[in-house]
């Protein structure tokens, strides 16, 4: 009997995935197409020559460390979540959002040091697409910290628990993909320069 | 016991849905319903395929009537007509951008799209609604608001954007160049951004549907054409439409913030601007890789109605059901790797034009296989001419003659001659523009009665079709001569060209064909709108189709089908299946009930499917006792 109550689950339930989680992948390949496009023109145009020469501000290792720490924060809250550990919930979210929000004005400093150097967002488009994926970056980051907190006050109404994950996953999912994100785009730079 | 419980409360939760009452707000204009937000997509849809299909016959007067009077125009047009009755030229190619943008988006990519997959994935897979229904109404309300914007922008003193409807900069960037850069352009981008994020929405929606909420038994090699094509479709605006965001974005920095990603070294005025480093061609790379397979979501949707329309009007098989599939995939694929063939003059590497030239002819072999396939299903068909049968069949005409002329352009070196002329147009408006209209309009024949429970008019169907089919033809198929004399796309008048006046009359003769042709549609519209209220009351399945919309109640209302969903057992095209009582088995009818029919491997999936049957019977009969 209950062999077949299992089969009932197979046959009522062909989704492979949650729908909501699903959509949320392919939002993410939305944002991968505006940066491919993005870095894709970065190239097409430093192909064609007059194009600045700067140094990339080293304050963009200091940004890269901050964001994959957040990342990890928010893992060990989601393990924490799974364990029923309310407490490490809650903080691993805290310390995600507050790194996130360092890592923000981590890469405000790094355009006050473009400025430094006389790289200005009007002028040559060496120095322009820096601040667009910088600035781009950041937009969809503040989106993230935004999703973040509202995860954080359901924690304070009791909603995110083992037995609903969800939501903190698909936050998980994003912050992880907006660090993976950076890192892509300042390895590009390095790479690119 | 757990599973059980739980699959209870799954159906408790499904009964609980048809219960829910609407008032007026949540019933017709902030739905989540699928149905009434495809609705809602093909009314606005209509709306804005009329206000394009004006503005072509204004500048249609313009091209056929040079010496025109137009001084009667005066009431709407107000000022763009000077003193002398004469349109202005600037706002000529306000006319062509404006007609251009909203053809191919807000009609053909929203109305069609829009309507057919909102209406369609959740009825054809079985599903009681799209995946978020409230991303499904604010897909639509962004698109509603985008359109606002858009028809502000038609009522500014400068005029709306003006730079054709690809805003090539730095046209596009300098407010200087012409009256339209200014405010107009500036509605403009902030439009299409809104229409790219409805898109995206509508597009994740319609992607998530299919693969996550397909009835039981509907495996994708059961899925009927025109899902795929759906599925197909929003799977490239996904891909496309962040890449054009992408490129708007540019412009705007370039517009309003100063930067110089697509410009350098102009003058204007004998004065230097300070942009310099810009590429312009860098643009245009961004917004083909977005432009190219934009034809493809707005063709691709046209052909899945068409697959499906036509199979079921043959009383066959769809033929080729896989190559019908490969070649859209094909398509779908294609589609991304050929976006430079609309650069071929713009000065880039002769070397990398023969690769793209290559990629291009090779989309030519899906589309035949398709072209191919549409003809071999109609073949020794018992054919029923309904108005969206000769619709489809208008549809298949079209991309035939507009695809025969994509072979010239498509390479590189006749193109040189061709590039920016009336071939051109004429070349798209065949194969994409009135090939894309045809297919939506057999879509609104044939799943009327679904949408309103009742039947359009035939007769007045017929005289649609025959009007619009023939006036198309009229309008475009001179436009080839036109072209290869060479006259140039966009161009206000060509009275000063010496060429220019043997060609008068063909061009006065296009332009009233283009008259008629969208007179016609004023039938249309009436036989629509009339039998929403007064037609013939349908049956539940009026066209004796297979596919899974048919088994809905008449009017479904939110939440698709009263009881279960019903279960799928076999593909969407058994039609005229020898043996079989009835020249159509719906895909709900079980091999196990049709031995009279079924085939040697089919036959061997009987006793699969009794088995599971059984099994599932037990499983009902349990979960029964234990509630």
């Amino acid at each position: 009997m209950e062999k077949e109550l299992k089969y009932v689950d197979m046959v009522e339930q062909p989704i492979a995935m949650h729908p909501k989680k699903f959509g949320l992948w392919l939002f993410l390949v939305t944002i991968v197409m505006i940066f491919a496009g993005l870095t894709s023109a970065y190239i097409v145009r430093q192909s064609e020559g007059n194009w600045l020469e700067y140094d990339l501000p080293s304050i963009f290792w200091f940004s890269s460390a901050i964001v994959i720490i957040s990342s990890i924060f928010l893992q060990y809250a989601y393990s924490s979540a799974k364990k029923d550990n309310l407490m490490g919930l809650r903080i691993g979210i805290t310390l995600a959002v507050l790194f996130g929000l360092g890592f923000l004005v981590s890469q405000w400093y790094s355009w006050v040091a473009l400025v430094d150097e006389n790289v200005f967002f009007v002028g040559n488009p060496s120095g322009s697409f820096l601040y667009v994926f910088t600035g781009l970056h950041a937009v969809h980051l503040i989106s993230g910290v935004i999703f973040l907190i509202i995860v954080l006050i359901s924690t304070y109404r009791y909603k995110v628990h083992s037995k609903s994950l969800d939501t903190l996953e698909m936050a998980t999912t994003f912050w992880h993909f907006l660090a993976a994100l950076w890192l892509y785009l300042f390895m590009f730079l390095l790479l690119n320069h | 016991m757990s599973t059980a419980s739980v699959a209870n409360h799954d159906a408790a939760h499904d009964h609980h849905d048809h219960e829910h009452h609407d008032n007026f707000v949540t019933k017709y204009i902030f739905s989540q319903d699928h149905k009434m937000i495809a609705k809602q997509y093909l009314v606005t849809g209509m709306f804005w395929a009329l206000i394009g299909g004006f503005l072509s016959i204004l500048f249609r007067l313009q091209l056929g009537f040079p010496d025109m009077d137009m001084s009667f125009l005066r009431p709407i047009l107000g000022g763009w007509i000077d003193e002398t009755g004469k349109l202005d030229p600037t706002f000529y190619l306000a006319l062509v951008t404006m007609h251009g943008t909203i053809m191919v988006f807000f009609v053909l990519t929203a109305g069609l799209s829009g309507t057919f997959s909102n209406f369609l994935i959740p009825l054809q897979i079985g599903a009681r609604d799209m995946a978020s229904g409230f991303m499904n109404m604010l897909s639509y309300w962004l698109f509603f608001l985008s359109g606002v914007i858009m028809f502000i922008s038609l009522f500014l003193k400068t005029g709306p954007a003006a730079g054709g409807w690809v805003v090539y900069p730095p046209l596009s960037a300098l407010e200087q160049a012409i009256p339209g850069s200014g405010l107009g352009m500036t509605l403009w981008l902030v439009a299409m951004t809104l229409f790219i994020a409805s898109s995206l929405m509508g597009g994740i929606n319609y992607i998530t549907t299919v693969i996550n909420l397909r009835t039981k038994g509907m495996s994708f090699s059961k899925l009927p054409l025109t899902i795929w094509a759906f599925f197909l479709t929003a799977v490239i605006g996904l891909l496309s439409f962040p890449v054009l965001f992408a490129a708007a974005l540019l412009l705007v920095f370039d517009r309003s913030f100063g930067t110089s990603f697509y410009l350098s070294d102009i003058y204007i005025g004998g004065e230097a601007l300070p942009n310099t480093g810009g590429s312009p061609v860098l643009y245009q790379h961004l917004f083909w890789f977005l432009g190219h397979p934009e034809v493809y979501i707005v063709l691709l949707p046209a052909l899945g109605i068409t697959s499906e329309v036509i199979s079921t009007n043959s009383r066959k098989p769809i033929f080729g059901y896989k190559a019908m599939i490969i070649s859209l995939l094909g398509i779908t694929v294609l589609s991304f790797v050929v976006w430079a063939h609309h650069m071929f003059v713009s000065g880039m590497n002769p070397f990398l034009g023969s690769i793209f030239m290559f990629l291009t002819l090779i989309i030519a072999i899906p589309s035949a296989v398709k072209v191919f396939n549409y003809l071999t299903t109609l073949w020794r068909g018992n054919l029923i001419f309904t108005p969206a049968m000769l619709f489809s069949i208008g549809l298949v005409s079209f991309f035939i003659s507009g695809g025969l002329t994509g072979i010239f352009l498509g390479n590189s070196a006749i193109d040189i001659q061709l590039h920016d002329t009336y071939f051109v147009v004429a070349h798209f408006h065949l194969v994409m523009g009135a090939a894309s209209f045809f297919g939506m309009v057999a879509g609104v024949y044939h799943w009327f009665p679904k949408m309103f429970g009742r039947m359009m008019d035939a007769k007045l169907g017929y005289i649609h079709f025959w009007l619009s089919f023939v006036g198309v033809y009229l309008v475009f198929f001179p436009m080839h001569y036109i072209g290869i004399a060479g006259f140039p796309r966009r161009y206000y008048s060509w009275t000063s060209f010496e060429f220019a006046n043997m060609y008068t009359d063909l061009n006065m003769f296009v332009s009233v064909a283009a008259i008629i042709t969208f007179a016609a549609q004023f039938i249309f519209l009436f036989n629509f709108f009339y039998s929403m209220y007064k037609g013939r009351k349908a049956t539940l399945n009026p066209w004796r189709s297979n596919t899974l919309e048919w088994s809905t109640p008449l009017v479904p209302g939110h939440g698709n089908w009263p009881g279960e969903i019903p279960t799928v057992y076999r593909w969407p095209y058994d039609y005229s299946k020898p043996g079989a009582e009835e020249d159509f088995i719906m895909q709900t009818v079980p091999l196990s009930a049709t031995p009279e029919s079924n085939l040697p491997h089919e036959q061997e999936m009987v006793k699969l499917e009794l088995e599971i049957m059984k099994e599932e019977e037990d499983v009902m009969a349990s979960n029964a006792t234990s509630h």
